[in-house]
Formats: structure tokens, sequence, C-alpha cells
């Protein structure tokens, strides 16, 4: 119950319009620090909209995103933020930032929340260990002088590279990458670039992993071996991870909390054995009798 | 390419192979026939007739027969090849002959057979299409990786000892020609081909508007030397700077376009550039353009032929070539130093972004990397070459107006950069000097005038050729020259990218 307790980012009335439609209506949720919390629903219900708010690639049309990077999220410090139009503050508790209000890239470079895509978004024609590197663009990038010093050699920038090259190295060897380091990552097969789309986003160091469908065309072994990273990444790197998934082996097996959207609408929050058992997600994946709730069977 | 499929092309002078070169011709005739069948003409009464010249459309319908048949011949491909390597050999054996028969001093033939042998012969020996899995193909894959190692180093050598090799050969008159038509001119197409790169080829944006900013250094060193009496030297960062704030001021407008749109944008900069300088007479001086521009000088020491000019002082015999070498030698350290830029920038962090962008913009931003800075650092570099370049024409001509930044010179660079090969540097310097190079020395080949007679003049036919030459690269290497990308940075091996991986940007 960590996102009741101590929650990493809350998430409340949001609502995404686009045009008429209402890809989002009034939802609220909260991602506990530590967890690994799932997004799930059928087709179009809104997962991959709602994602995009969090990482600032969609402006939300109403609604509050409190991310509490470090310490616990203290609803009067949310208050005050809110009320001052701020993005950021630093409270006693810890850090505290308003996605909503946020650029993407600050989202992922200040927030620290970082993301995979659905189709797969590598750099393909640069190499696995380019797509690590370019991963740590702002840290490499102060130490080059902002290239000022760098493109005249001077500074700590080598030795800041090395040290780049040795994460991306340590990345590499956990998702058994490591020999094809040199090669183009367009050559990967297809789960091992969905492995390493993970890996370059972990190289972000980001407080909050966002997977979008991570386990989306993997086989079975693939699958199991995914499970074991995700794991690996809440446990070892402190990294809190939400995802958006189909696959209900992946979802049931590893996540803490499960949120079920449908319609742009939450149906159910709570752990896997509750969410399983929830009749309105019964309904709202097998199809219920009700002629008002004839939702689609996931994919 | 090779050899056609044997299976799937239909056999050799059968029912079907006639009738598909017969339909061929056909198609030909009927697009050749309003070109090439009719022709008005004003005749004595100075009314338009139309005349006709129908061996002309059977000629042309009768090649594409012929030729749509021979693309049958099996292994056609392979026999092209040999052929186009066979015309090569008999082409580096003329260029030997004539250098061997021209009326150059002994040591000159001497440098420059020996020269042009081994470069050639050399050529010639990495080039010849040997099949896969012979002995002399393994060899030729080592000389071609060796060839590519050193082609940069040995480039930069022959370039700095080319002016002077040209004087040593040909004597102060005979160089001239060579050392300004061609060293001077192809090195300002590297150097700006190398800045617009930066923008084109590394970021992935699409600019038609570079000649603006060509325009800007070149109007930058103008200006600020006759009215302020600036040095060049002053003048060249001043010009760069400001090529790059209009680099920025450009940048910002079209941060939110891609592609087509972004393509338009700036061509329309590079057009509002050229009108502001027609129409601002006051200070451009309109269409007369600015005149009695500085030259430049030896750090102070003109090159004229006054007892304080450059002659003088060394004690050399006073010679317009002088200023031609010094000329030659500082664009060739400014482009040198366009490269060294580069390449630097491209193993560091901005560097990376710059070719993430290309590839794929959102995963940039997911990656909190900041497209806007991104971006506009891209175009004020860019630019900032340029500006470096436009003010060194600027010095050269000693004259600028609107007519030498029109949008056929912005389509040129661009030209140089796609042919070479977007983001390749060796490629960009190897498309500018077969561009440039070659539209001049088409300019003089008079064997062309004893195959078609003496009223064939090879420089009207320039443009064809080129076309020609765009239309078979787009075909046979249609990524450029270098079309494989050199990763940044490499854990064991350095392996090169093929193109097929690597994004060409969205714009």
């Amino acid at each position: 119950m960590r996102w009741r307790t101590n929650p990493l980012l809350g998430v409340e009335h949001l609502t995404m319009r686009f045009g008429g439609l209402v890809a989002i209506n009034d939802l609220s949720f909260d991602v506990g620090r530590g967890d690994i919390t799932a997004l799930i629903g059928p087709n179009g219900a809104g997962k991959t909209t709602v994602f995009n708010c969090i990482t600032g690639f969609y402006k939300p049309t109403e609604g509050r995103m409190a991310f509490a990077r470090t310490g616990l999220a203290d609803s009067n410090a949310v208050a005050r933020l809110t009320a001052s139009g701020g993005r950021f503050a630093g409270t006693p508790a810890g850090d505290l930032y308003m996605l909503e209000r946020m650029p993407d890239h600050e989202i992922a470079w200040r927030a620290r929340v970082a993301r995979t895509f659905q189709n797969i978004r590598l750099f393909s024609g640069m190499t696995v260990l380019e797509n690590l590197i370019v991963a740590q663009h702002n840290p490499l990038m102060r130490a080059s002088g902002y290239s000022l010093l760098g493109v005249l050699g001077i500074g700590g920038y080598k030795t800041r590279e090395r040290e780049a090259v040795a994460k991306a190295e340590m990345w590499l060897e956990r998702i058994g990458l490591i020999d094809r380091a040199d090669d183009p990552a367009g050559e990967l097969p297809y789960g091992a670039q969905r492995r390493l789309e993970i890996a370059r986003a972990m190289c972000t160091d980001p407080v909050l992993l966002c997977l979008d469908e991570p386990a989306a065309g993997l086989n079975p072994r693939e699958s199991a071996e995914l499970n074991k990273l995700l794991r690996a990444i809440r446990d070892e790197d402190k990294t809190s991870v939400l995802l958006i998934e189909h696959d209900m082996s992946v979802v049931m097996e590893i996540s803490d909390h499960v949120v079920v959207l449908d319609y742009g609408v939450k149906i159910s929050d709570g752990t896997p054995t509750q969410v399983r058992n929830d009749p309105k997600v019964i309904a709202a994946y097998l199809g219920a009798d009700d002629e008002t709730e004839n939702a689609e069977p996931s994919a | 390419m090779g050899a056609k499929p044997t299976d799937a092309a239909p056999a050799f002078f059968s029912a079907e192979a006639i009738g598909g070169a017969f339909r061929a011709a056909l198609v030909a005739a009927g697009l050749a026939f309003p070109i090439l069948a009719l022709r008005a003409e004003p005749d004595l009464n100075n009314q338009l007739v139309l005349l006709n010249r129908w061996p002309l459309l059977l000629w042309a319908a009768g090649i594409v027969f012929v030729g749509h048949l021979a693309a049958q011949i099996p292994h056609v491909g392979r026999i092209l090849k040999w052929a186009l390597f066979a015309g090569c050999t008999l082409v580096l054996v003329w260029i030997l002959a004539g250098v061997a028969n021209s009326n150059l001093p002994l040591r000159g033939k001497i440098a420059l057979f020996t020269l042009i042998a081994a470069s050639g012969f050399f050529g010639l020996l990495i080039a010849a299409p040997c099949a896969p899995g012979t002995p002399f193909h393994d060899f030729q894959k080592r000389a071609r990786a060796f060839a590519g190692k050193i082609v940069g180093p040995i480039g930069i050598v022959a370039l700095f000892a080319f002016p002077l090799v040209m004087l040593w050969t040909l004597g102060p008159g005979g160089s001239l020609k060579w050392i300004n038509n061609y060293g001077v001119q192809i090195l300002i197409y590297v150097m700006l081909g190398w800045g617009l790169n930066i923008v084109v080829g590394l970021a992935g944006l699409l600019d038609l508007g570079y000649v603006a900013f060509y325009a800007v250094g070149a109007y930058a060193y103008a200006l600020l030397s006759t009215h302020f009496g600036l040095s060049f030297w002053l003048c060249l960062p001043l010009a760069g700077i400001l090529a790059a704030f209009w680099g920025i001021i450009l940048g910002f407008p079209v941060l939110r376009l891609r592609g087509d749109y972004l393509a338009i944008v700036t061509l329309a900069f590079g057009e509002i550039i050229r009108l502001v300088l027609i129409n601002w007479t006051d200070v451009t001086n309109g269409n007369a353009g600015l005149s009695s521009i500085p030259r430049i000088t030896f750090f102070g020491l003109p090159f004229t032929a006054a007892d304080n000019g450059f002659a003088a002082s060394f004690g050399l015999e006073f010679s317009p070539i002088h200023r031609n070498i010094f000329l030659f030698y500082l664009i060739l350290c400014l482009a040198l130093l366009t490269n060294v830029a580069t390449l630097r920038l491209r193993r560091l962090p901005i560097g990376r972004a710059w070719e993430a962008l290309r590839e794929d913009e959102i995963a940039c931003r997911s990656l909190g990397i900041n497209t806007t800075s991104t971006k506009l650092t891209a175009f004020a570099l860019g630019a900032m070459f340029g500006g470096f370049a436009g003010s060194f024409f600027a010095v050269r001509q000693g004259f600028v107006n609107p007519d030498s930044f029109t949008f056929l010179e912005s389509a040129t660079i661009l030209a140089v950069v796609v042919l070479g090969g977007m983001g390749s540097q060796i490629g960009v310097a190897l498309a500018a000097a077969a561009m440039i190079g070659g539209t001049e020395i088409l300019r003089e080949l008079d064997l062309l005038k004893a195959i078609f007679g003496p009223d064939f003049d090879p420089a009207q036919y320039r443009m064809l050729i080129f076309g020609f030459a765009m239309v078979a690269m787009m075909i046979w290497k249609p990524r450029g020259l270098v079309s494989s990308r050199e990763p940044s940075i490499f854990l064991k091996t350095r392996k090169s990218v093929s193109a097929s991986h690597v994004r060409e940007g969205h714009g």
C-alpha cells in the first residue's frame, strides 16, 4: 500500500480532451515510491495518453500531477506550489515538481521521469553504445563546458566520458548486449531493441521509469527476462516503475499496484489480486451482458 | 547493381525481350516527340516555321531499343563495369600521354607524370570490379581499407603542397588557373559544404537558404572594412558572429517546422536576405554592389609591386600569383578549421545530440535533450562557418553584389552535401571537388571537339552532363559517395554503420 503511504506521483483530476473527444476523464491515482505500478485497460482506454501527459508530450486540459522526486509529498507544500504557479519547490520534505507545467525535456532531466515508447524509438543509425551515451547528454554537456571547453580539449570531459561509457557498459552487461555494443541499434532483433530502450531510459538516472508496453512482441522466455530486469530496476536501482501492459503474465506477476482504465475513466485500483477479482474489470475485459458495457476484449 | 537475375529476365533475343524493347522504344519516341522531332525556327521573313527532325527521333528510339535489348544480355552488369573500368584506364593513359607530350619543363613533366600515374593506377587497382571471393578481391578489400585510412592525411599534405607544386611545374602564369579557378573555388565549396553539413548532415534540418549566411559574411566584411577600416582578421570573427546571429534569427521561427515546411521557410529566408541586399540601397548600394573592398594583405604587407609590398619585402619578383597562393592557404586553413571543429563537435555531447535529433526527435526529448537549443546551435554554427566563407569571398573578389547569392548557390551547396553523403566530411570534400572541379574541367575538354566536330562547345553541355551525373548518382549511390556513418565512440571495434539504418532527418 505504498501508493497510499508514500506516493511518488499524485495524479489528480487529470482530463485530456482532443477537440470533442475526451481521452481521459477526471482520472486520479497515485504511484507509490518503490512500486511497480501497472496501468492496464482495453485498447483505446487512454493509457498512452496518460503517459504522454505525465512525460510532458501532451499538455493536459485539466488536472494536477504532483511529483515528489525526493522525500514525502506534503499536501500543504503541494497546495502552496499550486497556488504559486511555479514548476518546482524545494520543500524541507524534499523536491516537488508540477509535471503539468513543465516541458517534456525538463520532466526527463529535472524531475527525472524517463520513458520508453510503444513503437520503439531507438536512434537506429547510431550504435548501441552511442544510444546509451546520448541518454547521458545533460551531465556530459555540463562536463564539456557546454561544448566550449570540450571543443578546445580542456576540462575534465574525457574522464566524465569514460565514466559514462562505464555506466553504459554496466547496463549492456545487465541486458546481455555487451557483445553488440558497436553494432547499429537498428540491426538488433526486436526483443533486444526493447531491452536497449529500457537501458537507455535508465541511463538518464530516472526516479520514475515509464514503460509503454515493454513486453509487446516478446516471446515467453524474453518476457520472463523482462520481469527479472524490471524487478532488479525496482529493487537494486531503487527506481519506481509505471508500466502499460497487455501481457497479464507480466502484470500480475511483477506489479505491486494495478490501475485499470476504461474509456478514460478509472474503473479499479488496488493490488493485483484485488483487481483480478473486481467484477468491473472482468466486465471491461471480457464484455459484460449489460448493453452499456460492451468493451472489446484486450488484444 | 550487378548482373540481372537470369531466372526472372526474359531470355536474350526471345520474342518477349524484343517486344519489351520495342515498347520501350515507343515510349521513348512518344516522350521525345515534342522535344526532338519538332523545332520552330524563324525563316527569312522572320516568321516561325515548324521544322521536323525525324532522323533524330529515330536515333533516340533506336538507342533505347538497342539499350533495352542489351540490358538482357547475361551478366550485362559485370560487362558494363568492366567496360567502365577499361574506359577509365584509357582516359588515364590519355591524360598521361597528354602530360608526356605537353610543352611543360621536363621536371614538371616528371613530377606530374609520376603523381598522376601513381594515384591513378592505385585508384584503378582498388576500383577494379573483381568478383567477390577471388584472392585479388580480398587484396582489394585490404587496399580499400588502407586507402580509407590514408586518404585524409595524404589529402591534407597534397593540398598544402598543391600551389607550390603547380607554381614549380607550370610557372606563375600557367599555375594561376589551377590555383585560383580550381583550388580556391573548390575549397570555398568544400568549406560551405562542411558548414552546411552540420545543419543538414548531422542535425538533419533541411536548409535551402544557406547562401544567406554566406551573403551576411560577405557584406559584413565589405561594410566593416570600407566604413570602419577594420582589418580582415578582425572582420573574420565578426562576420562569423553576425552570421551565427542571423542563423539563430532564422532558427527561432522554424523550430517547430519539419521537412518540406522547414525547407520552404529557409528558402524564403535566403530570398529575403537577397532582396534586402538589393533594395536597401543606402547601405548595400543595391544591385550595383559594393566595390573597392580592401584586398587581402600578408599580415599587413599588401600584395602589390610597391616597395613595402609582399614581394619586395621577401626579395621576390612581384607576381599576382603570390596573392592567389596566400588566398589558397587562407581558405584551406579556414576549411580545415571547419573540419576540425565539426569532427571534434561530433565526439562531444552536442554532436551526438545533433545526430540523435536527426534519428528521432521525440526520443531526444524523452531523454531530457533540449531540442530547441540543440537545433539553434546547429543553425548558428553552420551559419558561422558560412559567414567565415562569405568574408573570404569578399576579400578575394574585392567586390560583392547580390547576384552572387542566388538560390542556385544554395542549391549547389546542398547538392555538394547530398552527393557527398550526408554527415560524411570526406564525402563532402570529394563531392565539392567533383562538382565544382568537374564543371570547370568540362570547359577544357578539347577531346570532345575531336569527336563531335570543331563546333562542339563542351561548356554548353555542362549542366546537361551534370544532370546526367546526378541522376546516375541517385540510382546507384542514393545516399551519396560516402554513405556509411562512422560511430562517434566505440567500445571494442569501430564499425561503420550502413546507410540503411541511418535516417536522413525529417527536417
